[in-house]
């Protein structure tokens, strides 16, 4: 199959994408250094306001704008759970609800699970050295 | 007295001694790791809308690929130091979520396959699962639209 690799390099887009996805990080690093923090309580946070900013809608007009920028982090990961909550509801009904969030996001979880319980089982952890 | 002595005294001497990290560098490197990793992403997501896969499977694909390199890399040990470099540029993208899924597993391992790795393996991000369901308001407001 021919690509177009124009469309495949498209540096406007791209810079998109680097510019809001850094600005991103760069809130999560301000969360790291300023407060007290722990790493896991970020993800959390990221994952929920994602999930809100989604299912309030705001979050797609990012996503419109900036493509993975906005969806590769993981406000992107909190925005596919409220999307796929949201189409649930519209398709089935009440019980859309319940299924919907974890069907947009069953890809990236198992992926998760499959891949970590492969480095679990050829990987050795190492000590961190102080 | 000995300032130590008294909590806050010793929270002062701790803050005074602690090295401040040096913040503007930190956010720069966050910065522009974080964006490189999203620029990967897009370079995939467009090659994935290039073979004509829609919008969805295209960004489930850019999960899926960006999920296992970063659990490789795990295994390797190497994303402990390119964390330490990145901060928040490797946190924040999924590279994070499956870091905090992968260490988990492989630090569990000594305790078996099942009730060590099997169980403990979402101990960080099961509270994300967990949390998601404050969006249930999403129900209500369907449910009183109804």
């Amino acid at each position: 199959m021919n690509i177009n690799w124009a469309n495949v390099f498209d540096w406007m887009q791209i810079f998109k994408c680097f510019i809001v996805g850094g600005a991103i990080c760069v809130i999560g690093q301000i969360l790291i250094d300023k407060t007290k923090l722990t790493p896991a309580r970020i993800l959390v946070i990221f994952v929920t306001t994602g999930a809100v900013l989604g299912g309030l809608g705001i979050y797609k007009y990012l996503v419109d704008f900036a493509g993975a920028g906005a969806t590769v982090p993981l406000t992107g990961f909190g925005y596919n759970l409220a999307k796929g909550t949201i189409e649930g509801v519209q398709q089935q009904g009440l019980i859309g609800a319940f299924t919907g969030g974890v069907k947009a996001a069953a890809g990236g979880i198992a992926a998760a699970v499959f891949f970590g319980y492969i480095a679990s089982l050829i990987a050795k952890p190492k000590m961190k050295k102080q | 007295m000995d300032p130590t002595q008294t909590k806050q005294g010793y929270q002062d001497y701790v803050d005074k001694k602690s090295p401040n990290s040096p913040i503007a560098k930190n956010l720069f490197n966050a910065f522009w790791t974080g964006g490189l990793i999203c620029s990967i992403g897009q370079i995939i997501l467009n090659i994935c809308k290039e073979r004509g896969f829609d919008i969805t499977t295209s960004g489930t694909i850019v999960s899926i690929i960006l999920i296992g390199l970063s659990a490789f890399l795990t295994g390797l040990n190497i994303f402990n130091k390119i964390g330490k470099f990145c901060g928040a540029g490797s946190l924040i993208p999924i590279t994070g979520f499956a870091n905090s899924i992968v260490s988990p597993a492989m630090e569990y391992k000594s305790e078996g396959y099942v009730m060590g790795v099997g169980a403990k393996m979402f101990t960080v991000a099961r509270t994300c699962f967990s949390f998601w369901y404050f969006k249930c308001y999403y129900c209500w407001n369907y449910i009183f639209n109804f």
